[in-house]
């Protein structure tokens, strides 16, 4: 296997666990084949040169962001990044930015392309690697084999673990050129906590919950953990809560570390976008919801008094860690 | 406006997964499949909005065997104006894209649409391969579209928000949620469907550079562990002790 180059973008300056993440995974596949991890980073951001600490050999940095949605634009830098490099595999955290390059730069390096790669690489030939990732919403998960002279793959959260052994790196900057096809009008950021697809604690309200008045000790439990809120999709429907925060099937497929489910009765669509959390919490009154089959810990009982209860519990534990 | 809308057949949610051949092949038998609700719900329907705002054709176009063509039949009756079948069962993202970009190549289509990823193998990368195969612009997840003055005005989905974008046609563009509402075919639309033009076409010889070697089924959940009501301290204690999610 040739270098691989892993790329990143840092926000307000920083980088997020995905990105820090994807940067480990290169170097353990580089640290296998005995080739080098380049890095490129595309933002503004002075701490380019920290990602040696996670496993970066070089650091690569655009002189000037290149907007994710100019989806051309960021795929032919890459793509001539890759080139002049001598780059085998190529590959980044799963989010918006990939959704919208993968594709496009696989077909530019004619190789394959694998969205939301689970593990590290096995069989790692010149031209060709394993990786696996989970398919049918969850249900199974998929070995496949993926080959070309440049391999492009976006990753699923902890596909790797962060390793924290290098040293900073100097950072050299790349000259971005072209100009703009698409025209960025408006960013709307609309939550200020953590954006669900990146979070780790997850407290989610269904139909169970009523009415939307009622979802102050949803919010109050979430303020309590620290976690983001979701909802089942018949709540954003009725516009109970905004469309963002819809999870499942039809909406974001999310895989926190804790999803606490309440009022959710735990139909497979819903399932098909939390199922992969590491911890489910269910809160139900019906002793046969199916969320219960699918679930760590169940409660049985009235989310209205249990709830809060469990807003105090977790209260009171934070204060005493503190 | 010329639109093309991209259709996949996925099996049904409710489906229970199983394989075959050494875990190597999705067992189709009993499987019941329906139209990607991506690219019904949302590409499709968003198409014949701005035909009927812009005047236009909307043609759909759907890469698989003739046992499919009660779906494409389907996306006649919500409302398409003709379909394309490209007379193959494509076994990757790669090799769709490419069926389509080549017939798409010649017909000068002002948008191109499909949705944001089908529901079995959720890839999410035909629309993304097309656009470089054609070079044009490409946005992933789009939760808003309208066509002005040549322009495609639309909501990209990015962490915890949105990002409005203006591009210049022709573009292609990948749906999500959010971008039209659900159309139910009526019976006139049925009966119409059986008249409107179905071409096939016969595909270019592709190999691809993806292939999925076995499958396999997540490890059971060991069961839940119910906590009673009034002791939620437990609850909180498992999860910090145990589990060490908190
Ligand atoms: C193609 C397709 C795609 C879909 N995609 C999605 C998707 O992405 N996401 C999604 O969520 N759904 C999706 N659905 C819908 C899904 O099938 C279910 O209808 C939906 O998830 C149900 O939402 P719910 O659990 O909030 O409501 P319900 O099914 O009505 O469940 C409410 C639950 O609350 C419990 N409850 C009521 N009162 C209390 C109380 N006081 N205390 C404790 N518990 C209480 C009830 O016992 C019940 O289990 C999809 C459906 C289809 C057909
Ligand atoms: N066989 C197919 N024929 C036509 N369009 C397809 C096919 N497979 C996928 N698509 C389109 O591409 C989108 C993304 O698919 P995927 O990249 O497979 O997740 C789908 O929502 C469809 O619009």
């Amino acid at each position: 296997m040739k270098n691989i180059l892993v790329a990143i973008e840092s926000f307000n300056g920083e980088f997020k666990k995905s990105g820090l993440q994807a940067v480990s995974y290169g170097k353990e596949v580089a640290l296998s084949t005995g080739a080098s991890c380049i890095v490129i980073v595309n933002g503004e951001t002075s701490k380019a040169g920290s990602l040696g600490i996670y496993g970066a050999d070089r650091v690569l940095q655009f002189n000037k962001p290149i907007s994710p949605a100019d989806t051309q634009a960021l795929t032919n830098q890459l793509a001539e990044l890759a080139s002049i490099n001598s780059v085998g595999m190529i590959v980044m955290p799963y989010n918006s930015t990939a959704r919208g390059i993968t594709g496009r730069l696989s077909i530019k390096m004619k190789s394959g392309c694998v969205t939301g790669v689970q593990k590290l690489p096995t069989n790692i030939e010149s031209e060709s690697v394993v990786v696996s990732r989970s398919v049918f919403a969850g249900k199974a998960t998929a070995a496949i084999k993926v080959s070309g002279p440049c391999i492009v793959l976006s990753l699923s959260p902890n596909a790797s673990q962060l390793k924290t052994s290098g040293n900073e790196v100097a950072v050299e900057t790349i000259e971005v050129k072209g100009g703009e096809t698409v025209k960025v009008v408006e960013s709307k950021i609309v939550t200020g906590r953590t954006p669900l697809p990146e979070a780790e604690l997850v407290v989610s309200g269904g139909r169970g919950m009523k009415d939307p008045s009622n979802w102050g000790i949803i919010e109050d439990l979430a303020e309590a953990l620290g976690a983001t809120t979701a909802c089942s999709r018949p709540v954003a429907d009725s516009h109970w809560r905004p469309h963002y925060e819809h999870v499942g099937q039809t909406g974001i497929a999310i895989k926190p570390n804790l999803y606490i489910a309440i009022g959710i009765s735990g139909a497979i669509q819903h399932l098909a976008g939390v199922n992969n959390s590491k911890v489910i919490v269910v809160i139900n009154k019906d002793p046969e919801a199916p969320f219960f089959k699918a679930a760590d810990y169940g409660v049985c009982g009235d989310l209205f008094e249990i709830v809060p209860r469990l807003t105090e519990a977790v209260k009171k534990f934070k204060h005493s860690n503190t | 406006m010329k639109i093309l809308v991209c259709i996949s057949a996925t099996p049904d949610t409710t489906s229970k997964i199983s394989f075959k051949n050494n875990d190597s092949e999705f067992n189709t038998d009993g499987i019941q499949f329906i139209l990607n609700p991506y690219d019904e719900w949302y590409a499709l329907v968003k198409a014949l909005e701005l035909k009927e705002k812009l005047g236009g054709t909307v043609t759909v176009i759907h890469v698989g065997p003739v046992q499919n063509e009660p779906m494409i039949r389907k996306a006649l009756a919500i409302g398409a104006d003709d379909a394309v079948r490209v007379n193959s069962t494509p076994s990757s993202s790669y090799e769709t894209a490419h069926q389509i970009a080549h017939y798409a190549g010649s017909q000068n289509y002002e948008l191109i649409l499909s949705g944001k990823e089908t529901i079995d193998y959720q890839s999410g990368e035909v629309g993304s391969m097309i656009s470089e195969l054609l070079t044009l612009p490409y946005v992933a997840f789009a939760s808003q579209l309208d066509i002005q003055n040549g322009l495609a005005i639309c909501n990209r989905d990015i962490e915890g928000g949105v990002e409005v974008l203006e591009i210049k046609l022709p573009v292609v563009i990948s749906a999500s949620k959010g971008m039209a509402e659900q159309r139910i075919a009526n019976m006139k639309g049925i009966m119409m469907a059986k008249s409107k033009p179905l071409v096939i076409v016969e595909p270019l010889p592709m190999a691809s550079n993806t292939s999925i070697l076995s499958y396999s089924l997540p490890p059971a959940k060991k069961g839940v562990k119910m906590i009673d009501a009034d002791h939620m301290d437990e609850l909180v204690r498992m999860l910090h002790e145990h589990d060490k999610v908190i």
